[in-house]
C-alpha cells in the first residue's frame, strides 16, 4: 500500500503511558478554545504547542512552538491551525507542559532487514532525525540485535545505559522503557517504536518527549481497533484507490502510470524519467486484472488534474488483454476525458485486445520502450 | 542443472485445494514439475488434477515417501503454521507464495527455517523455476527459454519483462528465482549468487533489485571481495520512488535513510557490476561482459 500505518504523536504517547513510559503532561486540542482550556488546566508557566501531523520534518517546518503565557499560546495556536505542513493541514495540536531538559537521547526498536532480527537503536545524540544521525555520526548509534524467539533481555538496558552515558541509578527506568518498547512492538504488531528525543530531565527522570509508532499493515486483520486508522495520510485520490485495493502513490509529474506488479510499475515510471518525462503516479493493479478493475484504475488516473496523458503497461501471464482493452475503453467513455492514452500489453487474447483498442483510436505497443517514448511525445504535444 | 530444484525434485503443494493452489498446480504439472502430494486440512482423500490430497504433511510422507520441497499457497493468517509444519517434517526447500503475511510472523519463521538449514524462498515471491525442468511458482513459463543466465529478483512481472528482453536477444535462463517483495525474506542476493556461482550451467547472473532495505548494497560489498567471479549485471527499480511511501511491495520503502536508488546503484557500480537504466538495456550490458 502507498500509505504507512503511522500513528500520531499523541496516540503513540497514549500507548507509551499505558505501558508505564513517562511522557510530559499534555492535552489534545482541536480548536483555539481547546488550547485555552488546556493551558488553564495544565496550570504551568511555559507550554509547547505541537501540531499533530503524519508527515516528517514537523519541527523544521515550524510546526512546534513554545508559549510562556495564555495570550501567546492562543496566538501561536491560531498560527498553527492555519498552517499546512508539506500539504497536510494542522487540525490537532498537542498542548504539553514544557520540560526542563538536561540531555536529549534517542531510542528505538525496529526490524533489521539485513540480519532478520529486531534491533534496538540508541544514541546520546537525540533530537536529530535518525537519518541524519546515521549519515553524520554512525559511530554514535548503538545497535543491539534482538532474537525474535527470545525478545528483550535485561542486559540490553545495561548495555545501552553505559553507551548513553547514564548513571547506574537510572538502570531501572531505562529497563522499564526498553522492556515496554518490546511489549508495544509485539502487542501492536509494530514496525517501529521510536522515542526521539527521550529526555533526561533536569530532575533526573527519563521522559518521552516525542513518540513515533508505525504499525505493520499486513497484521491489521488481528487488530480490528486499529483498522479505522489505516490510510489517514492518503490524498483523496489515494483514498479512492485504497477502497478499490489498488497500490497507488501520487508523484508530481504529468504522465499517469498504470501497470501490473510493483516492480514493473516502478520500472515503467523510471523509464519515463529516463527518456525525459515525469511520472504522475504509481498505480499497480496486480495480477489477473478484470475489465472492472482496469476501468476503475484508468478512471482514477485519467481524472487527476495533474495528469496530461496516461501510459498503461500490462505484462500479462494470465491477464487477458481483451479485458484490459474493454476496461480502458469503458473508462474513457464514462469519464469523457480527452487525454492521450498509450497502451502496451502482452498476454492472453492479445489480438482481440489490440483490435478493441485500435477501433477506438488507441495505439497499442508490444515493446515497453516504444510505448514510453510515444507517451512522452504526446505530452510534449508532438505528433 | 540449475539451482535448488530440478526435474527430480519431489514436490508437495500446501493449500492445493484453494483457487490459486489448484490453478497453479495444474500449470506446474504441465511444466513437468514432479508434484507427488498436496495438503489441505479436512480435504484428505480427495484429488486435485490427479494429485492425492492429505490432511497433513506427515500423512503425505507416510503414503508417498520423501518430500524434497513444498510450495505454500495458504492465506496469510495460516502461512506461519504451514511453514512450521513443513520445516518440522524435514522438508528442506520451502517456497512461500503467500502475500500479506504479518512482519513479526515472517521474522520468526524465516529465522526458524534458517536455523534448521532449510532453504526458504519468499514470502511474497513468484517462486523458482529451473527452466525446462521444474517450476515451483506462478511465473508464466512461456516467457522463459533454457539457457545460461541465472536471474535473481525481488520482483514478479518485472522479472518476466527482463526475461522476455533477454530471450528476444537470444539468451536463455538456467534458473529464475524470486526473493520475495517483503522486508524480510528467507534468501538474499548473496545466498542465491553463491549457489549460481557453483552451478556449471550458469555463466552470468542478472540481479533485479528495487528500493528499500540494503540487500543490494550488502551484495555489492560481498561481490567486491569475492574471487572466482561470475559476471553480474543489475537493474534497480524505483529511481522515481519518493521516500517514506510503500511502492506496492511491503519491502519497497525508503525509510530511516536506507534504501534509496542512488545508494544501491553506486554501491553496485563501485563493485564492478554494471547497472542498466531500463530493462531493455540489460542484454547490451551482458553482451559486453560475456565475450
Amino acid at each position: 500500500m502507498g500509505s504507512c500505518m503511522k500513528l500520531y504523536e499523541y496516540e503513540g504517547k497514549e500507548i507509551a503511558r499505558k505501558y508505564g513510559i513517562e511522557t510530559p503532561r499534555g492535552i489534545l486540542a482541536t480548536s483555539v478554545e481547546d488550547v485555552d482550556k488546556a493551558y488553564r488546566e495544565l496550570n504551568t508557566g511555559t507550554v509547547v504547542l505541537k501540531s499533530q501531523v503524519l508527515v516528517g520534518g514537523r519541527g523544521l517546518a515550524g510546526g512546534v512552538k513554545k508559549a510562556s503565557n495564555l495570550e501567546e499560546a492562543l496566538t501561536k495556536a491560531r498560527e498553527l491551525f492555519s498552517m499546512s505542513i508539506k500539504g497536510e493541514r494542522v487540525e490537532k495540536i498537542l498542548v504539553e507542559e514544557a520540560v526542563c531538559i538536561s540531555r536529549e537521547l534517542y531510542v528505538s526498536l525496529t526490524v533489521d532487514r539485513a540480519t532478520r532480527k529486531l534491533v534496538y537503536l540508541a544514541s546520546g545524540m537525540g533530537g536529530v532525525e535518525i537519518e541524519e544521525l546515521a549519515r553524520k555520526h554512525p559511530d554514535k548509534i548503538l545497535r543491539i540485535p534482538v532474537d525474535p524467539f527470545i525478545g528483550y533481555s535485561g542486559y540490553m538496558a545495561r548495555h545501552a545505559l553505559g553507551f548513553l552515558g547514564l548513571q547506574w541509578d537510572k538502570l531501572g527506568q531505562l529497563d522499564n522503557i526498553m522492556r515496554a518498547m518490546y511489549k508495544i512492538m509485539m502487542d501492536y504488531d509494530a514496525e517501529l517504536v521510536e522515542f526521539n528525543p527521550l529526555a533526561y530531565t533536569c530532575d533526573g527522570r527519563l521522559t518521552a518527549l516525542d513518540a513515533k509508532i508505525i504499525i505493520d499493515d499486513n497484521s491489521l486483520y488481528r487488530h480490528p481497533d486499529l483498522q479505522p486508522l489505516y490510510g489517514r495520510d492518503a490524498t483523496p485520490y489515494e483514498k479512492v484507490a485504497k477502497q478499490l485495493d489498488f497500490n497507488y502513490v501520487e508523484l508530481d509529474g504529468d504522465i499517469g502510470v498504470i501497470s501490473n506488479g510493483a516492480g514493473l510499475t516502478m520500472a515503467t515510471m523510471d523509464s519515463i524519467l529516463h527518456y525525459g518525462g515525469r511520472p504522475a503516479n504509481f498505480l499497480d493493479i496486480g495480477g489477473g486484472a478484470t475489465r472492472e478493475r482496469v476501468r476503475e484504475a484508468v478512471k482514477i488516473v485519467v481524472t487527476h488534474p495533474r495528469v496530461k496523458a496516461v501510459l498503461v503497461n500490462i505484462f500479462g501471464g494470465i491477464t487477458r488483454c481483451d479485458e484490459v482493452a474493454s476496461g480502458i475503453v469503458e473508462a474513457l467513455s464514462e469519464t469523457k476525458v480527452a487525454k492521450p492514452i498509450v497502451v502496451r500489453m502482452l498476454g492472453t487474447n492479445e489480438e482481440e485486445g489490440r483490435r478493441i483498442l485500435i477501433e477506438h483510436g488507441i495505439t497499442v505497443y508490444t515493446e515497453m520502450d516504444e510505448a514510453v517514448l510515444r507517451i512522452i511525445q504526446l505530452v510534449r504535444g508532438v505528433g | 542443472m540449475g539451482i535448488i530444484v530440478d526435474s527430480r525434485t519431489r514436490v508437495l503443494v500446501q493449500g492445493i485445494t484453494g483457487r490459486e493452489g489448484g490453478f497453479h498446480t495444474k500449470l506446474m504439472l504441465e511444466y513437468g514439475t514432479k508434484i507427488v502430494a498436496g495438503t489441505s486440512p479436512g480435504k484428505g482423500g480427495t484429488y486435485v488434477h490427479g494429485v492425492p490430497v492429505y490432511n497433513s504433511i506427515n500423512e503425505a510422507i507416510r503414503e508417498q515417501g520423501t518430500i524434497d520441497a513444498s510450495i505454500i499457497f495458504v492465506p496469510a493468517r495460516f502461512a506461519s503454521d504451514a511453514v512450521y509444519e513443513a520445516v518440522d517434517n524435514g522438508v528442506k526447500t520451502i517456497v512461500v507464495i503467500t502475500e500479506g503475511i504479518p512482519l513479526h510472523d515472517e521474522l520468526r519463521f524465516v529465522n526458524y527455517a534458517r536455523s534448521r538449514s532449510v532453504t526458504l524462498i519468499g514470502p511474497n515471491t513468484p517462486g523458482i523455476m529451473t527452466v525446462g525442468e521444474a517450476k515451483l511458482g506462478i511465473m508464466p513459463s512461456h516467457v522463459f527459454k533454457p539457457g545460461r543466465i541465472g536471474i535473481v529478483s525481488r520482483s514478479g512481472t518485472l522479472t518476466y519483462e527482463v526475461a522476455r528482453e533477454l530471450i528476444k536477444q537470444g539468451y536463455g535462463v538456467s534458473t529464475v528465482l524470486g526473493l520475495g517483495g517483503d522486508p524480510v525474506t528467507g534468501l538474499d542476493f548473496i545466498d542465491v549468487f553463491k549457489m549460481f556461482s557453483k552451478d556449471d550451467s550458469t555463466d552470468a547472473v542478472v540481479l533485479i533489485g528495487e528500493i528499500g532495505g540494503d540487500a543490494e548494497e550488502r551484495f555489492a560489498r560481498f561481490y567486491s571481495q569475492y574471487d572466482g567471479r561470475k559476471p553480474v549485471v543489475a537493474y534497480i527499480a524505483g529511481r522515481t520512488a519518493p521516500p517514506g511511501k510503500r511502492m506496492g511491495h511491503a519491502g519497497a520503502i525508503i525509510s530511516m535513510g536506507i534504501g534509496d536508488y542512488a545508494s544501491k546503484r553506486s554501491s553496485l557500480e563501485e563493485a564492478g557490476i554494471p547497472v542498466a537504466d531500463t530493462p531493455s538495456q540489460i542484454h547490451q550490458l551482458l553482451s559486453k561482459i560475456l565475450v
